[in-house]
């Protein structure tokens, strides 16, 4: 079986798992979180290309999920442009920043990168919340319109569920092609070393930012489904602590895989509601988990539980 | 001229803040090339702590200092112990994210403790501000001033003078070669993490009684030394210094003569600043990883 059916067998899966979740599900909070985890897998999928393809780390990306999102509430609302017309408007907004801070700021390495990446989501957020006439402030942003397309409203929980999934197989697919190509290669390349990389006539600066600016395409979004979702959004939704949950969902999932992104989505979404039940422990508790998941699974989920069965069986061949 | 001298004022008091919280980045760092997230909660920690013991339970001054500063260094030495000794392939992303799990585990625990009430405690002393030509300063920032300068003479002295300080800097020249001359590397390690908490810790006992203490203080402050740290050079103690009053000051003049909004901003512009023109830092001679 080629690598080109088996993709294709995989997408019908995972078709499949989605209408059928979306057909008997009925229940309003279920499609909810069901809908949370399609957008953060959005967010895990562009972090991950960036992240565990190329290995450059970022701290800062909830600065484009932001962008996302107030780009459209602003061109919807102050501009009183259709959401479809703003969609675009607010990714190719959020591009743009990431080629111009990834010029600079894809120079540095490691923790130095790290740092300013960071930086650069601390002053996005603050903008956010400072330039009240644009943004509503710290107060928030109100009054987001919800999506419609013809004759089809996405007010409904389902209907957006089906949207957001739709986005996130599309998502998957390009993501999918990308890591197959020679520019995929070339990535995991510079992931491995950025000199041998380069020695070998990869042009590692170029496509650094080119990775940049798609994942903070794909963050952005996340950020305009999220803000049609809840039609209200402020800036403490897109603070650093965003930004750390996104680096988390893809370490924890495991990094330089596709659906380890949807894991890391999925596990980060759903950790925070089964935690409720320990009410005030929660934070307690999930930091307790973070820790001990990166100290035995430094190399996330998927790949860690891979080796602990591995292991096992050849154990049993013995 | 009585507004430049206030702002001056302020701006020195929180800059030996940022300075004394840097140095726990800067020290750290230098002896185990880790980035510590979970810092700002020991500061939130040290402070809670003086709420505490000086608040609650009337301790003396001198005492609960003394009492704060070796509590959270122990429990800066465990976390080193538990958390970040166990790690088998130390990566940076790996690091980093454990310690911002540290960070949301001891921020809950203390919203446990304390709730989600902001408290304050009084000054060191009660001695009215001083007048300087129209500008008033605070008791509580000569104290602030004092603690600082008699911390870092004090790491300045141990560093150079001491058996114990001089293995600590070889083991954060090179691991290996300290090893072979027969400098305990875990242990010059594990010290490293119990000083840099101490004076997390410090930083928070002499900031509670001019800022609202609550479970959450921690991050923005930890964020901002590190700023500082970053912005003198990561790993030296004299850029810790610099970095920290240079950030001080710059903010206070921000707040004071441009827009409040910027109190916050100025951190993270003067970090973008200093790492797309000089990523080591202001006095750091060392070229860093840069492609």
């Amino acid at each position: 079986m080629n690598s080109t059916t088996r993709n294709s067998i995989i997408y019908v899966i995972f078709i499949l798992a989605v209408s059928l979740a979306g057909y008997y599900i009925n229940n309003f909070y279920y499609l909810q979180v069901l809908t949370f985890i399609g957008i953060n897998t959005l967010l895990a999928l562009g972090l991950n290309m960036l992240m565990g393809y190329a290995g450059q780390i970022s701290l800062g990306h909830a600065a484009f999920y932001g962008i996302g999102a107030y780009g459209t509430a602003i061109l919807t609302v102050h501009c009183h442009l259709s959401p479809w017309l703003a969609l675009p408007g607010a990714i190719i907004a959020a591009m743009l920043v990431a080629y111009i801070v990834g010029i600079p700021t894809l120079k540095l390495s490691g923790y130095y990168l790290g740092m300013g990446t960071l930086g650069f989501g601390m002053i996005v957020n603050i903008i956010f919340r400072e330039w009240s006439s644009m943004t509503g402030g710290a107060s928030g942003f109100i009054g987001i319109p919800p999506l419609e397309l013809g004759p089809v409203s996405f007010s409904s929980a389902k209907n957006y569920f089906y949207l957001v999934w739709g986005f996130v197989l599309i998502s998957i697919i390009i993501c999918r092609r990308i890591v197959d190509s020679r520019v995929g290669r070339a990535l995991r390349a510079i992931h491995d070393s950025e000199k041998t990389s380069a020695a070998i006539g990869v042009d590692t600066s170029k496509l650094k930012l080119q990775v940049f600016v798609l994942s903070a395409g794909f963050s952005a979004l996340a950020g305009f489904l999220y803000a049609h979702l809840i039609l209200f959004i402020s800036p403490g939704t897109f603070s650093f602590i965003t930004s750390i949950r996104m680096v988390t969902m893809v370490v924890i999932g495991g990094m330089a895989s596709i659906w380890g992104a949807l894991l890391g989505a999925s596990l980060l979404t759903l950790l925070p509601e089964w935690l409720h039940a320990f009410s005030e422990f929660e934070m307690v508790v999930y930091g307790l988990i973070l820790m001990t998941v990166m100290i035995f699974l430094p190399k996330g989920l998927t790949k860690g539980i891979l080796d602990i069965i591995e292991r096992m069986v050849k154990k049993h061949d013995q | 001229m009585q507004e430049i001298l206030q702002y001056l004022f302020s701006g020195i008091t929180n800059g030996a803040i940022y300075a004394v919280i840097a140095i726990g980045f800067s020290m750290l760092y230098s002896s185990t090339e880790l980035i510590n997230f979970a810092h700002g909660e020991f500061v939130m920690l040290g402070a809670l702590g003086m709420v505490t013991l000086v608040g609650t339970f009337h301790l003396p001054l001198i005492f609960s200092i003394i009492i704060v500063v070796v509590c959270v260094a122990c429990a800066g030495l465990v976390f080193e112990r538990l958390a970040i000794r166990t790690v088998r392939h130390p990566e940076p992303i790996v690091l980093i994210i454990i310690t911002v799990g540290a960070s949301i585990f001891l921020k809950g625990l203390s919203m446990i403790i304390w709730g989600k009430d902001a408290y304050t405690i009084p000054a060191f002393s009660s001695h009215p501000p001083i007048d300087i030509s129209g500008a008033k300063l605070l008791s509580q920032s000569i104290w602030i001033i004092a603690i600082f300068l008699f911390a870092t003479l004090g790491l300045h002295f141990f560093y150079k003078k001491t058996l114990t300080g001089k293995a600590m800097k070889a083991n954060a020249i090179s691991k290996r070669a300290a090893w072979i001359v027969g400098i305990p590397s875990k242990l010059m390690v594990m010290m490293a993490f119990g000083l840099s908490t101490a004076m997390g810790a410090l930083a928070g006992v002499i900031i509670a009684p001019i800022t609202m203490c609550s479970y959450d203080m921690g991050t923005m402050l930890g964020l901002k030394g590190f700023c500082a740290a970053m912005l003198g050079g990561l790993g030296s103690l004299w850029g810790a210094l610099i970095g920290g009053f240079l950030l001080g000051i710059l903010e206070a003049f921000g707040v004071g003569f441009v827009s409040s909004g910027l109190k916050d901003a100025t951190a993270f512009l003067l970090l973008l600043l200093i790492l797309f023109v000089r990523p080591g830092g202001i006095i750091s001679s060392v070229d860093v990883k840069r492609f």
